[in-house]
């Protein structure tokens, strides 16, 4: 159905090309899932695809691609528009037109299909993505996951015989996330759809998918072969597939339920040993990184923080000039309301945050995670209740005297980033914090190793703006640290050096909030999980009680060991060897 | 009859919302009479707050209200300034005046501020007002791209161009105040002028960025595909259509000019006939075809017949009682409000009756944010009028309140136009205070 021959592109002042060498075939009818560390041209690959590559971004494409027997270097994109469905990674900025049901007939409008059957197709497409109730809404309205099962159905009316997306569960919670994969698996079972799609988080999708192609590091030739396979070499894999090579299971599960299966034996190993603590409060950060290196031997990127063999709270001196002893909480929050709108975004929240302590927010996308998170750095005023910060009240506090107390990395990092590089970026960070000049600059250093000073914000990867984005907050030493989705479009590589930093951190004696749907993420890093739903905290207590008895937010780890209490790949690692 | 729920396919025709705006708008532009445009701006109101749903698009009136309050105050402190042309003897007030040297001779800065000429400025300002709220209550309740399904095949892709334009307003705002809320993230201060223009860069950035992206995702769901057409029907559309345009042009010129009257109207007729007919041409290059077209049906009819009604009642009006409609500034009367014209206008509420009830009005709908909504339309039309002046004033923040409410700026006391618009501040005491415009579902959501 899609063929590549030969293909290799080159973009505009470019000196080497973005990817070369890719000679493959994708089989009719297949899900075909494109997997590989950020920047080695898996988007370039997907707009191959699609004729945007090298219609609409420019470049030299060589070689050839067909679909569906068309060539992509005599037909447009808007020509391939009945044979390929595009969603690219941000539903919102696909939309056209204002409510669900243009935005369903759109497409059709486009390619003059007759109004009945445009009519039947509509009526047809909002059952099989279950939008029924929201036909008459406007788009903006909608959730995160409506919004992206609406830009599938949107290109779905065509009835394109492939669809090709981009990322599309990153930015989901794990429900919404099992929703756009329900559908993807019945349009390729029953409709014979042939889907490829590029995912940073495998653990959703890698069962799924009848084909992998491994686009291994940027410029190297990729490998397609069954996903087990692939898996059992790849830099980038699940938690699952990282227990599964730990134990050394073979074939390599995929599912949690294959694992189950091959798991018991590990499971009587365990049931004698008691789960080492997570993180970098027993063992120095290195063992985390030990692990995920001797498992992804082909990471390329150093870590975030050049490890030393010493302990973890030389790795990173960002002391929390905290003035608040031990002892007092960097954070109350009591009986707090807040109004958005007509609503109660939140409904009498208690939340108490102590030094050292890491907390992961979850819930739904709209659950008031967000709400919460800039309701403690004073953006939204309390309808009732109170919330202290070390010594503040957030709202009735100047930014500047505020800096000093808390620090929010939003979900979009670039909104924190105004100046043209990088150097300019600390300059104007050490500035506000009225910190020595050079001290982001230094961690900046510390983060980001090998980013020059010239280099401008936007041209870094997203792994890359995050971490100067922490780094600018770090700047003023905040005790109190927030991160609004810090996962999201972070490769594997990428998310493990985010983990031992904010260890770190938190070792040093800062807390951290982070608001995330990442569960494996949260596994990793909190000692407390708090799930909101409507605004409201219905579960709040350590990781290992929350996370585990729920089926939505446990990792894959702890689905597989179950009911042992093991929530991370690194605690059976450390237990083994330990034990070795 | 009573009046069915909205669905797509009860919805009432955008155009028809339209027609009757602009029939108020036209009977505003004939009066000047601030009991009849106070009236007008009720009926107006009335309608918005009966039948406008829940959509962003249906936000705008309040900003439109905003937009009609700066226009008097505008206008009032021009007349203030600068004198106004209208001679009058009540002095209220004498500025120092700006000497000018002599060639800029008619201009004049300061001196004396009359009653009348305040009074004239006042009418003159309101009348404009009401004229931007009648435009925005056709924004407020038809969906301006829903317009588009009727422009001509030939212009749809321009209109969608037009329309993604449209939206490219909004999403700036919604990202200024992301931006300058991250600034307070940074320790600067997320309020003042300095905060704006800091912010300007990045958002332009990001706007580029996402209309790159639109651009790319609608080129790829094939948006402006043609068809084969034969040479020679190109040929004759651009023949048509350029020469048609010509022809309107020309004619315009004759009709004005007027040596050319005899020639004017023919040629203006026959241009616009090749230009319709270069269209309809022109559309037979576009492949494209209509997804549920809105029918033009009998409540549409009656909908922009009253609109049109209104318009042309008020123009009968000017012929029989002139004086009524342009109560004089000179000498300084009280305006009375003439019975049959005051009557005529009240045909504009006949839309708030017939035209279907958005889901969110519905008695009963099972939507929690519509509940207070709901609860309003039980209680009868007194409530419901009363409620949309409420949320008038809640978009508009007090000052819109006070100027949609009787007691307008106006220099006798309006008598309560619709028997609703009295009861507003006493029916809807809380929702005033809070902002109830921002859709609780976007709000929520995108966070």
């Amino acid at each position: 159905m899609i063929r590549f021959e030969q293909v290799s592109v080159t973009y505009g002042d470019a000196s080497a090309p973005a990817v070369q060498g890719i000679d493959l075939t994708v089989p009719e009818g297949e899900l075909c899932l494109l997997v590989g560390p950020s920047g080695v041209g898996k988007s370039t690959v997907l707009n191959a695809v699609c004729g945007l590559v090298p219609h609409f971004t420019g470049g030299t494409l060589r070689g050839r691609v067909t679909v569906d027997g068309r060539d992509t270097r005599t037909h447009k994109p808007r020509e391939l528009a009945d044979v390929v469905g595009t969603v690219g990674q941000d539903p919102l900025s696909h939309f056209v037109t204002d409510t669900v049901e243009d935005e369903l007939a759109y497409g059709m409008e486009s390619l003059g299909l007759a109004p009945d059957v445009m009519r039947r197709r509509v009526e047809e497409t909002l059952d099989l993505l279950g939008l029924a109730d929201l036909r008459d809404r406007a788009i903006t309205t909608l959730s995160g996951g409506q919004r992206q099962r609406v830009a599938i159905g949107s290109v779905l009316t065509t009835h394109p015989k492939v669809l090709v997306l981009d990322e599309p569960t990153s930015a989901l919670d794990p429900a919404a996330a099992e929703e756009v994969l329900a559908v993807l698996q019945r349009l390729v079972h029953d409709l014979g759809t042939t889907v490829l799609l590029a995912e940073h988080r495998l653990e959703r999708v890698v069962q799924y998918a009848d084909q992998v192609i491994l686009l291994p590091a940027p410029g190297a030739a990729p490998l397609m072969g069954d996903p087990a396979d692939i898996m059992a070499v790849s830099p980038v894999h699940p938690p699952v597939v990282a227990l599964g090579r730990l134990a050394g299971w073979s074939p390599l599960p995929l599912s949690v339920r294959d694992a189950r299966r091959k798991a018991g034996p590990l499971r009587d190993r365990l049931s004698a040993l008691t789960p080492p603590a997570r993180g970098a409060k027993t063992a120095p950060a290195a063992a985390t990184t030990t692990t995920s290196n001797a498992t992804s031997s082909a990471m390329a990127v150093p870590p975030l923080v050049p490890t030393p063999p010493a302990s973890p709270a030389s790795s990173l001196s960002v002391p929390a000039a905290s003035p608040v002893t031990p002892a007092s909480p960097a954070a109350v929050v009591s009986g707090l309301t807040v109004h958005r709108g007509r609503i109660d975004a939140l409904h009498r929240v208690n939340l108490t945050v102590r030094p050292g302590e890491t907390i992961a927010l979850m819930g739904r996308n709209g659950a008031g995670k967000s709400t919460l998170l800039t309701t403690l750095v004073g953006m939204h005023e309390p309808s009732s209740g109170t919330v202290r910060v070390g010594d503040a009240t957030p709202h009735r506090t100047t930014p500047r005297t505020l800096l000093r107390h808390v620090g929010l990395v939003p979900q979009e990092p670039r909104d924190l980033l105004y100046a043209d590089t990088v150097a300019a970026e600390c300059a104007a960070a050490d500035h506000d914090a009225s910190a020595p000049a050079g001290s982001c600059r230094d961690l900046v250093t510390r983060l980001l190793p090998d980013v020059p000073d010239s280099v401008h914000p936007r041209d870094l990867s997203e792994g890359q703006r995050l971490a100067l984005a922490l780094a600018v907050v770090l700047t003023a030493r905040p005790p109190l640290l927030l991160l609004d989705e810090p996962t999201r479009g972070l490769d594997y590589a990428a998310k493990a050096r985010l983990i031992e930093l904010l260890h770190a951190l938190a070792a040093e004696g800062h807390a951290i909030v982070l608001a995330t749907h990442d569960v494996e993420l949260a596994a990793e890093l909190a000692h407390r999980v708090v799930i909101l739903a409507d605004g409201e905290i219905v579960a709040d207590g350590p990781t290992d009680e929350v996370v585990v008895s729920s089926p939505s937010f446990a990792p894959q780890v702890s689905k597989v060991l179950a009911p042992l209490p093991w929530l991370t790949v690194s605690q059976v690692a450390r237990a083994l060897e330990a034990r070795a | 009859m009573s009046a069915p729920p909205a669905t797509r396919t009860t919805a009432l025709h955008a155009g028809a919302w339209w027609l009757w705006a602009l029939g108020l708008a036209t009977a505003a532009s004939r009066t000047t009479n601030p009991l009849l445009l106070g009236l007008l701006i009720g009926v107006a109101g009335y309608v918005v707050a009966a039948r406008r749903t829940d959509a962003p698009w249906a936000r705008s009136y309040g900003a439109f209200v905003k937009l009609g309050l700066l226009v008097i105050g505008i206008r009032l402190v021009f007349a203030f300034v600068l004198g106004s042309p209208v001679p009058g003897t009540h002095t209220l007030v004498t500025l120092p005046e700006v000497p000018l040297p002599d060639w800029a001779k008619g201009v004049r800065i300061g001196g004396r501020v009359t009653a009348e000429g305040m009074v004239f400025a006042l009418y003159d300002g309101l009348k404009l007002a009401t004229l931007l709220i009648c435009v925005g209550a056709a924004n407020a309740l038809a969906n301006p791209a829903r317009l588009l399904k009727s422009l001509p095949g030939a212009l749809y892709e321009a209109g969608v161009a037009v329309v993604v334009a449209m939206t490219f307003a909004p999403n700036l705002v919604a990202d200024v105040q992301r931006l300058r809320a991250a600034r307070r993230l940074r320790g600067r201060p997320d309020r003042g002028f300095k905060a704006l223009l800091q912010v300007g860069v990045p958002v332009l950035e990001g706007a580029l960025e996402r209309s790159v992206a639109l651009a790319a995702a609608m080129d790829a769901r094939g948006y402006g595909r043609t068809a084969h057409v034969p040479r020679a029907v190109r040929h004759t559309t651009s023949v048509l259509t350029f020469g048609g345009l010509l022809g309107v042009c020309a004619g315009t010129y004759g009709l004005l000019a007027e040596a050319g009257a005899g020639y004017g109207l023919p040629l203006l007729l026959a241009g616009l006939a090749a230009a319709l007919a270069g269209l309809w041409l022109g559309g037979r290059r576009s492949v494209r075809t209509r997804y549920r077209p809105e029918r033009w049906g009998a409540r549409a009819w009656l909908v922009a017949g009253s609109g049109i009604a209104v318009a042309a009642l008020m123009i009968c009006a000017n012929g029989y009682a002139p004086a009524a409609l342009h109560p004089p500034a000179i000498p300084l009367t009280t305006p009375d409000l003439p019975l049959w014209p005051a009557a005529s206008l009240l045909l504009g509420l006949l839309p708030a009756f017939v035209a279907p009830v958005p889901p969110g009005q519905t008695p009963g709908a099972g939507r929690g944010a519509g509940g207070d909504r709901a609860g309003g339309r039980d209680t009868g039309a007194g409530n419901a009028g009363g409620r949309g002046v409420s949320s008038v004033g809640g978009g508009g923040s007090g000052v819109a309140d006070a100027s949609v409410s009787p007691s307008s700026p106006s220099p006798s006391p309006l008598p309560p136009p619709p028997p609703t618009a009295a009861s507003a501040p006493a029916t809807a005491p809380a929702p005033a205070s809070v902002p109830p415009p921002p859709d609780p579902l976007t709000k929520e959501r995108t966070q």
